[in-house]
């Protein structure tokens, strides 16, 4: 599942990734702008996805992405990978991996590099 | 048994869990069907469809509006279509619908189609299931954009809605089979844009036409109109009116005693893929995984053996007695 989270409106990023997963084989939700971190994670259960990509340019995610790991986990939905995107600097890296992200992809890295990470870290269940 | 309790109590991850381990044909997940499968019945089924962009998944939103005013729950599966070369999918549905994505009454779930071609999922029918023994009052399925021949929403519902827009074609299009005959209420959408009421009157024409045969225990499909969605008073009277329709429709298969027969299609539809599963699909994977099926293609390509043949060749291998 693709979410952008909060008060942001600059999803061409985010489809551009739908897409390009959609293409790498994989069924991809996407949820549209504007999302709360409870609507997120409330569609991420309903859904029953294997990993959730969260993109925010706005310069929330110190809020948002903490506030969505922490969501998934008081749901007891923890085993649903958390990935994030988006303007974040460097010095913010460690704050959301603390959080719970697995990865953090920002401005530069390629849609492959993106597609292999999902496809090292996401196994097909059994 | 404890998955079934679960559901039966309403937990949300159990049951999309089940639903998606029912889309990836989990041996595990035929069993919880089998136990869920006493208990449903009670739902009100619900089918929408139409071309891609007439405004499915947007007046299903409005839909889950007035159900939820009303006090009912409601569960959407949201069909869209997997790529034929990559088998992905991009599901969109959802993002019209997400105003309820916090409200514990409201459950939706995308499917992509993985193949099937008759405007839904293969997971269709048992997500129904799921969805009725978790307590949904009324089910909402959406199907993918359709075009004319994807009638498979007929085989799951109690009441269809055919959603259109203006601007598909001239006259002969409205007395064209497929589509245009599972009606049980047609949704003229984007009524406010030129060649609306062209196409009412040609609806009205097509049922003015029909034989009163078609007209399941006398109830003649209505035809409602839906104006800009970005005008929310007159909008959302719209879908009050269509919402009241389909409690009225519903009762009517209540009062004149055509549930069974609705159900008696979903039943024959549900046999009949069962047995497809169990006997067809275990034999397509052992000549597949076996290499044979390749082995099969080439000869029937060079012409060494014709397709009737080698399937005879392979019933009296896997199903004997069957031949």
């Amino acid at each position: 599942m693709v979410a952008k989270p909060g008060l942001d409106g600059h999803d061409r990023g985010a489809r551009v990734l739908a897409r390009c997963f959609r293409d790498a084989g994989y069924e991809v939700i996407y949820t549209g702008c504007h999302q709360t971190p409870e609507q997120i994670v409330s569609a991420a259960v309903q859904e029953d996805v294997d990993l959730l990509g969260l993109s925010c340019l706005s310069g929330a995610h110190r809020y948002l992405y903490p506030a969505v790991t922490k969501l998934l986990k008081d749901k007891g939905a923890d085993d649903i990978m958390v990935i994030g995107g988006g303007i974040i600097p460097e010095q913010d890296f460690q704050l959301m991996y603390d959080a719970g992200l697995k990865a953090i992809f920002v401005p530069g890295a390629t849609l492959e590099s993106i597609v292999t990470w999902i496809n090292t870290n996401v196994k097909p269940r059994a | 048994m404890e998955t079934t309790k679960k559901i039966q109590g309403g937990d949300i991850r159990a049951a999309s869990r089940l639903i998606r381990n029912l889309e990836d044909r989990m041996p595990e997940a035929k069993l919880t069907i089998k136990h869920l499968f006493p208990l449903t019945g009670r739902a009100h089924v619900i089918g929408i469809t139409g071309s891609p962009g007439a405004g499915k998944s947007t007046l299903t939103d409005g839909l889950i509006d007035c159900f939820r005013k009303k006090g009912k729950t409601v569960g959407v599966l949201a069909v869209d279509p997997t790529s034929p070369f990559t088998g992905g999918a991009i599901l969109g549905d959802r993002i019209r619908m997400q105003r309820h994505a916090e409200d514990p009454g409201v459950f939706v779930r995308s499917l992509a189609t993985r193949g099937a071609l008759g405007g839904l999922a293969k997971a269709v029918g048992d997500a129904i299931h799921v969805m009725d023994v978790l307590g949904e009052d009324v089910i909402i399925v959406e199907t993918v954009g359709t075009g004319q021949q994807e009638v498979d929403i007929i085989n799951h519902s109690h009441t269809v809605l055919v959603v259109l827009v203006p601007g598909m074609g001239d006259e002969i299009q409205a007395i064209k089979a497929g589509i245009l005959e599972i009606a049980d209420i047609f949704v003229v959408n984007k009524a406010d844009r030129d060649g609306s009421s062209k196409l009412s009157r040609e609806l009205m024409a097509m049922l003015d036409m029909a034989p009163p045969s078609a007209f399941q225990g006398g109830w003649r499909p209505s035809i409602m109109r839906v104006e800009n969605a970005f005008q929310p008073e007159s909008f959302n009277k719209a879908l009050e009116d269509i919402s009241s329709k389909i409690d009225e429709h519903y009762k009517h298969l209540v009062d004149k005693d055509l549930i069974g027969s609705r159900m008696r299609r979903k039943a024959t539809v549900e046999l009949n893929e069962a047995i497809r599963a169990t006997i067809l699909e275990p034999v397509l994977l052992k000549l597949l995984g076996s290499g044979q099926m390749e082995g099969l293609i080439e000869k029937v390509m060079k012409k060494e053996i014709d397709p009737y043949t080698a399937a005879e060749d392979i019933a009296k291998r896997n199903l004997e007695g069957c031949l």
